[in-house]
């Protein structure tokens, strides 16, 4: 069926036919009542559907995809409780800007506003986190609803969209006719940029002698990395990264100063702090990058390129706003650039990565470090796309893998989900069956999604979880011995669970090691088995992610683990007035 | 720092919603709104008066731009525009006070749209000032209720938002 031609066909058979139109070939979904008649037209097209076992999980998985493919993930459910579980995954698609379509079931429009069995208004609930949303009353608008969703979805900024399908719109008949272009009014994104704006950078750039460049995820969802490094290489520049910035460019490249902000890299906060210009790529001068915003970058000039103008002087001021899309604006940049005057700068930046390294110490012999797991499947699976979950796991895997390509690393940065990464890893395995894909987990997280093991194991989606278990909800942990007195409220979980015995129960590989030595050779089992496998790592327990810049203090104030080694309980100054303004912070 | 901001939207259910929840979600706040459709039936127009420094009204002008419902939004507050408000203003009025509010009513060329036994409703139009001098007027024979719209406005002269 090709776009021009009609057909008589119901809203279930249109969606679908919506769907192939717009390349979609996989979605992540569930079914229920009120969206079974889709189901029932899926159950004949070629459509790939990855049942999962919580609507959250078909999300994270949809966003999963996403993020490893750049296409537009897919994920499905029905109306009032399917929906609201696919409220988190949406909201942290958003969070990140992730193009992701939702699909919902409604009850039929005779009964929208009655309080129906298994009515929610999902319209009304992820208005503030989507970037638009739709109820569908009339099936003759479903095809330029798909068609306009797709588009919002993965252009300008992208975002997650949703689309409330009642019942009995699903079942009306319709001439089928999918538009070949959309019309909105209202939505213009800018993608060129402004050519006298990038003059100005360029000349602004002539000019610096301390310059770095401060990119994030927009770097990666516009595939901007080779005009990335172009542009660090051609000027001299150190690179910094957000967490969604990592991958941009490889690790290694001798230009990068690794991630910044509250676990960030010593030398990349005292570079960002001591610069006289910061070129922002793609990134959004989050509270987690900037720390006080007041004693942010002091002495810097400000060039920031972003799709979204709303981003622009929202946080910090700038003096040399981009609106456009971070590729084209990179590419056009760079005909105007040379070589600043900065080998003072990068000498004084190689400094201090010798004077302040990033790693971590042995805390007794036997014991398996959570960064030595990293560094491990950093050797193991060195082309491999690492998901994670949230928390310190999550800080480790950015801090310590080596990641060569845009693309590679998968995370929850704004929305912080625990629960995130183990099904946004099966979506990125889905979308990139050629990779190996790892998801680096806590025994947090991982229990907040680990019935997705089901959905692996049907699905023969091999992804391999390690989890580093530690026995706490070790991120909180931390803020509670460094901030609360060590006093370990609710964040003891040791025990809870035995996650061999969990992965087997669903017919997964389950692996446990208990010794350094034991950690190489789990991952690669793991990794060669071709099965789903969740690797359980016993690590110690009480490991800190250092630096760290305590919430609302100065990126250049770093807490490090040096004050921590030998007297845990000692408070040093700083560590105690940060402290008393995170209870200042909290009871304002 | 007041300002008036003409926001031309799609005229379709729910965009309002889209509007009101990003002020309240963002912090802004909203003097008044007032919402109506425009010459294009597919058009609507609201009319903001939110209160803010200059780094509010930017993020609320962006913010609002992000919105797929929303077509253009224009700052007329520096403009030189025809501001109108309307109110609908019931007074206690026996026989002794008709005279007066009566007089009171011709002085702001507002009109008598209702008469009773024990009151009188007044409709005024006119900019905020002008509202706020008849409503301390006429509070003194006592005002049971009070209607107001929001300010709609339009810049003077052929130009269009």
């Amino acid at each position: 069926m090709t776009t021009g031609s009609t057909e008589k066909v119901n809203g279930a058979r249109a969606l679908i036919k919506c769907l192939e139109e717009e390349g979609v070939d996989t979605i992540f979904g569930y079914p229920g009542g009120q969206i079974i008649p889709f189901y029932n037209e899926l159950y004949d097209s070629n459509l790939r559907h990855i049942l999962v076992r919580h609507e959250q999980a078909a999300a994270h998985a949809a966003d999963g995809y996403a993020r490893a493919t750049g296409k537009t993930g897919v994920c499905v459910s029905t109306s009032g409780p399917g929906a609201t579980n696919l409220v988190t995954g949406i909201a942290t698609a958003y969070m990140d800007s992730v193009p992701i379509v939702a699909l919902t079931g409604q009850v039929p429009t005779f009964l929208i506003g009655n309080d129906a069995f298994q009515e929610a208004d999902i319209k009304g609930i992820t208005q503030p986190i989507t970037k638009h949303n739709y109820l569908v009353q009339d099936v003759n608008e479903l095809p330029r609803i798909v068609k306009e969703a797709f588009h919002i979805a993965s252009t300008g900024r992208p975002g997650p969209v949703l689309i409330d399908l009642p019942k009995d719109v699903q079942n009306a008949e319709i001439d089928f006719y999918y538009p070949d272009k959309v019309e909105l009014r209202g939505y213009k994104p800018t993608y060129k940029g402004n050519i006298q704006q990038i003059k100005r950078a360029a000349e602004e750039i002539s000019k610096s002698c301390m310059p770095i460049i401060y990119a994030g995820g927009g770097v990666i969802s516009s595939n901007a990395s080779a005009e990335l490094v172009e542009l660090a290489e051609t000027i001299n520049a150190p690179v910094t990264t957000t967490l969604l910035g990592i991958g941009a460019i490889p690790t290694e490249h001798p230009l990068y100063v690794g991630m910044l902000g509250m676990h960030g890299s010593k030398y990349a906060n005292y570079a960002i702090q001591e610069s006289d210009l910061i070129i922002a790529v793609g990134a959004r001068f989050d509270d987690r990058v900037t720390g006080k915003l007041e004693s942010f970058a002091p002495n810097a000039r400000v060039i920031h390129i972003d799709v979204d103008p709303a981003e622009i002087s929202k946080n910090v001021k700038v003096q040399i706003p981009i609106v456009g899309d971070a590729k084209q604006v990179l590419k056009s940049l760079n005909r105007y650039i040379k070589r600043c005057n900065s080998g003072a700068w990068i000498e004084k930046i190689k400094q201090w990565k010798k004077e302040y390294p990033l790693t971590y110490k042995q805390m007794s012999p036997d014991v398996i470090m959570p960064q030595f797991v990293v560094e491990q499947i950093s050797e193991a699976c060195k082309d491999a796309i690492i998901v994670t979950e949230v928390g310190q796991h999550q800080m480790w895997a950015a801090q310590f893998f080596k990641y060569k390509k845009p693309r590679t690393f998968i995370t929850s940065g704004g929305l912080g989900t625990m629960g995130y990464g183990f099904p946004a890893a099966i979506g990125a395995k889905v979308g990139r069956p050629d990779k190996t894909v790892v998801n680096i987990a806590g025994d947090g997280s991982f229990q907040m999604n680990s019935q997705e093991l089901a959905t692996a194991v049907q699905n023969d989606i091999p992804v391999v979880s390690v989890i580093l278990n530690n026995g706490y909800l070790g991120m909180v942990r931390q803020w509670q011995e460094l901030f609360y007195d060590r006093r370990y409220s609710h964040t003891f979980i040791k025990g809870s669970v035995d996650f061999v015995k969990l992965a087997e129960a669903y017919g997964a590989l389950g692996l446990r090691a208990e010794r350094p030595s034991e950690v190489r050779p789990a991952i690669e089992e793991a990794v060669n088995s071709g099965r789903p496998a969740v690797v359980e790592v016993i690590v110690e327990c009480e490991a800190n992610v250092y630096p760290m810049v305590p919430a609302g203090a100065a990126i250049n104030e770093i807490l490090d683990m040096e004050e921590h080694a030998d007297t845990p309980c000692a408070m040093p100054d700083l560590r105690k007035a940060t402290a008393d303004r995170v209870l200042d912070l909290e009871e304002q | 720092m007041k300002h008036t901001l003409a926001v031309l939207v799609e005229n379709k259910s729910g965009v309002l919603s889209r509007v009101a929840s990003l002020f309240s979600r963002r912090g802004y706040n909203i003097d008044s709104l007032a919402v109506g459709v425009t010459e294009d039936p597919k058009t609507s127009r609201m009319t903001i008066v939110v209160d803010g420094d200059d780094h509010v009204l930017e993020q609320v002008t962006k913010q609002l731009n992000k919105l797929v419902d929303v077509i253009k939004v224009s700052d007329i507050g520096g403009d030189e525009a025809v501001e109108r408000e309307l109110a609908l203003i019931k007074v206690t009025a026996d026989v002794n006070a008709r005279t007066e509010i009566i007089q009171i009513a011709d002085i702001f060329r507002a009109r008598i749209v209702d008469v009773a036994p024990k009151s009188m409703t007044i409709e005024v139009t006119g900019d905020e000032a002008k509202i706020q001098a008849i409503e301390k007027l006429l509070r003194q024979f006592g005002i049971k209720e009070m209607v107001r719209t929001g300010k709609i406005a339009l810049v003077r002269g052929p130009k269009k938002v």
